[in-house]
């Protein structure tokens, strides 16, 4: 590190700093291309197809069809930015940014891997380090932020299935948010704080003897709980109400075409792999290899591995789900989160309290 | 327009889930409908008033256009009425021919409302299983008429040809996988919890309803009402036919969804006993070269894959054309229901309700 910072001039924080914010942002902007090249050769996988093949580079290189990623990217940059005129402008183009950002911003507090010693220095694989005093409550309160983008969109459209695209990204909201916040504090409180890193750190070693200590074993209702929720955070199929592309044809992005969209779309991957990333650290022992109490020996490039390892696994899981199953209404979501989801939560949340008490 | 906070919002003509160019203006209070009026007409072509121009044989061709999906079913109807206004007696192997083709016309205009009820709902997947295996059907039709969607696959008093060599076996290697194709859909879906949650109770219609309104087809029968031209007045071969007809009762979406699945069930039975006992001997009736009709007016109908699919024409002295052709549209009828259906639900039950009637909008507006 030292060497790298003498290098650039720059003190060692501040290389550490361009490199970790690299990371962070690379890794959304690295993986989510590639995510839609996987839905949709996933999804053509699983519907009996062959899915997007064609586009090549000079006409030779095409990699599977990842190539189509690029070709997508390249189409929405040279597509016509047409503002709508009975919208509102500036809110317009405010919309696709509130959006995105906050799907990036969540990966700021989750580390990515083991934290190291270098030059008597403790340096963490995540963008903010450990006693910043926000923790885990970071990611969940700009993933929450995602539904003003939603809103913005919507109503700045000017247009009524947009509008009611809006309403139901904001009904469902309430009903799914409550129910997510309680299963996460069963889990702050039996890891006795709310800071990702010793998160990760308490679900290292063994279960019961055969299982990985990961919290996905330890309160699997609580998992259920946020683990459904993440897909109605996500925006994605069987939650995708917002967007309802056989209701309301596409919902708050009915007016959005070009960059715009595309910026849409990204913003959608961006939180699959914000959810995956949460459930991952939150539920699936993060970056720490399942069974191993100790990682302090483990390379850390290992431990980073196996942490994208988790999260890749998951944006699968999100795009198997969403090919597979139903959509359902959005009254029952409401009900489902009132009625299932919180009770669930609130009875994972009591149980584990009083198995802590005195 | 803004009277009660309520909106007024247009459902078509172009929208992905109205299968086709049906408006629907809708009424809404936050997302429940309280105004639900279908718009018909987009796609009119005067069917009818064209088929009282053309001769006898010509206006089969314009039937393909109709319900366009089973265009097989409404050449069928075609050619009976007339034979039944002129009295022809068609040769037991076409009778059965055309028996196998109209039922393999069902299955496959069953399997494309399965596949875009199913993609209205949101489960993305079952669309292309079940365009998967219409595909086979399709080629099937190719095989014997060269066309795969608008067929003209009868002539009155028959059929142009016999069967192809080889279609026979085709049409075997169909019957012996679409059985465990229709499980698979299954799979995907009668027991879904989301799927259920989407249809069970949703847009119901009591049979009372259904019969006041004219509704007929899988829709009456999921109502709990056994009523099948195919049993109560027996056309094509349907009389030398073992078969059943689902019924349930809960008349809903699902209900819906568990009567089609399992009569696409049934017509693989038909189909498997006209390949079985198909019978040897001419296709082809003996007719003059050119029909001349009597006074006389005919109504005849058949159950098509949306319902009972009638034709009534009147024939005038000498004349080689219709005086006057109108036809009973199961899809048009059944669409009359879908306020009944919707009104008081949410926005996404008008989705499935379009979806579970199964409308053609080309039958529709004809």
């Amino acid at each position: 590190m030292e060497t790298l910072a003498s290098l650039l001039h720059t003190s060692p924080a501040t290389a550490w700093m361009a490199v970790k914010v690299l990371m962070a942002f690379g890794l959304i902007m690295g993986i989510a291309p590639p995510l839609t090249w996987a839905e949709r050769r996933g999804s053509a996988m699983i519907q009996d197809r062959i899915g997007p093949n064609r586009a090549a580079l000079f006409g030779k290189i095409r990699i599977l069809g990842l190539v189509q990623a690029l070709a997508d990217g390249v189409k929405f940059f040279f597509k016509e930015d047409l503002v709508p005129p009975h919208a509102n402008k500036r809110l317009f183009w405010l919309a696709p940014l509130l959006a995105f950002v906050p799907a990036m911003l969540g990966f700021a507090v989750i580390p990515m891997g083991r934290s190291f010693l270098s030059g008597g220095t403790e340096y963490h694989l995540s963008l903010l380090d450990p006693g910043n005093g926000m923790g885990m409550l970071f990611p969940m309160a700009v993933g929450a932020m995602a539904v003003y983008g939603i809103l913005v969109a919507a109503w700045s459209s000017n247009n009524k299935w947009a509008i009611l695209g809006g309403m139901r990204a904001s009904a469902q909201m309430v009903s799914y948010e409550v129910g997510l916040s309680l299963a996460v504090i069963a889990i702050f409180m039996v890891t006795g704080g709310y800071d990702p890193h010793e998160i990760v750190k308490a679900q290292q070693g063994t279960f019961l003897g055969v299982l990985p200590n990961w919290y996905v074993f330890r309160q699997p209702f609580g998992f259920l709980v946020f683990f459904v929720c993440m897909f109605a955070e996500a925006n994605r199929l069987p939650f995708d109400f917002a967007e309802g592309e056989s209701e309301i044809v596409a919902g708050f992005h009915i007016e959005y075409g070009s960059m715009k969209f595309a910026l849409i779309g990204l913003a959608e991957y961006g939180h699959i792999l914000g959810a995956s990333a949460l459930i991952t650290t939150m539920y699936l022992g993060g970056w720490g290899i399942p069974f191993v109490a100790d990682h302090g020996q483990i390379p850390v490039i290992v431990t980073f591995l196996v942490f994208l390892t988790k999260v890749i696994a998951l944006c699968l899981v999100f795009i198997w789900v969403r090919w597979t199953l139903p959509r359902f209404r959005y009254d029952q979501l409401m009900n489902l989160g009132w009625k299932k989801l919180l009770p669930i939560s609130m009875a994972n949340l009591l149980y584990f309290a009083y198995r802590m008490r005195g | 327009m803004f009277k009660n906070e309520e909106m007024e919002i247009n459902l078509g003509p172009q929208h992905p889930s109205t299968h086709g160019v049906l408006r629907v203006k809708l009424r809404l209070d936050g997302e429940t409908v309280t105004h639900c009026e279908p718009i018909i007409g987009y796609l009119h072509r005067g069917v009818e008033k064209i088929c009282e121009d053309k001769t006898f044989f010509q206006g089969q061709v314009w039937t393909d256009r109709m319900d366009y999906v089973a265009a097989i079913s409404n050449n069928l109807g075609w050619a009976e009425s007339i034979e039944k206004l002129f009295g022809i007696e068609v040769p037991r192997r076409a009778r059965y021919i055309r028996t196998m083709l109209t039922e393999l016309n069902r299955i496959s205009s069953h399997l494309l409302w399965l596949g875009t009820h199913a993609l209205d709902i949101g489960a993305m997947t079952v669309f292309l299983y079940a365009f998967r295996e219409r595909e086979q059907i399709l080629d099937l039709f190719e095989a014997f008429c060269g066309a795969r969607l608008t067929t003209t696959a009868f002539r009155i008093g028959g059929l142009r040809e016999d069967l192809p060599p080889g279609f026979l076996k085709q049409a075997q290697a169909f019957q012996d996988r679409f059985l465990a194709c229709v499980d698979e859909y299954e799979t995907l879906l009668t027991e879904n919890r989301i799927w259920k949650k989407r249809t069970v109770g949703v847009a119901p219609i009591s049979a009372e309803d259904c019969i006041a309104y004219g509704v007929t087809g899988p829709v009456l029968r999921a109502a709990g009402v056994a009523f099948d031209i195919r049993k109560a007045f027996p056309y094509a071969a349907y009389d030398e036919m073992e078969f059943d007809v689902p019924t349930a009762t809960a008349a809903d979406t699902y209900a819906r969804y568990q009567v089609r699945v399992e009569e696409m069930r049934q017509s693989h039975r038909i189909v498997q006993q006209c390949i079985d006992k198909l019978p040897e001997g001419p296709v082809m009736a003996k007719l003059p070269k050119v029909l001349k009709s009597e006074v006389g007016e005919v109504y005849h109908a058949i159950e098509a894959p949306k319902g009972e699919l009638g034709y009534y024409l009147v024939g005038e002295k000498g004349s080689g054309n219709p005086y006057r052709f109108h036809v009973r549209a199961p899809s048009f009828v059944n669409l009359q229901a879908l306020p009944k259906m919707t009104e008081g639900k949410l926005l996404a039950d008008v989705i499935a309700a379009i979806g579970t009637l199964d409308v053609v909008l080309g039958e529709v507006d004809r």
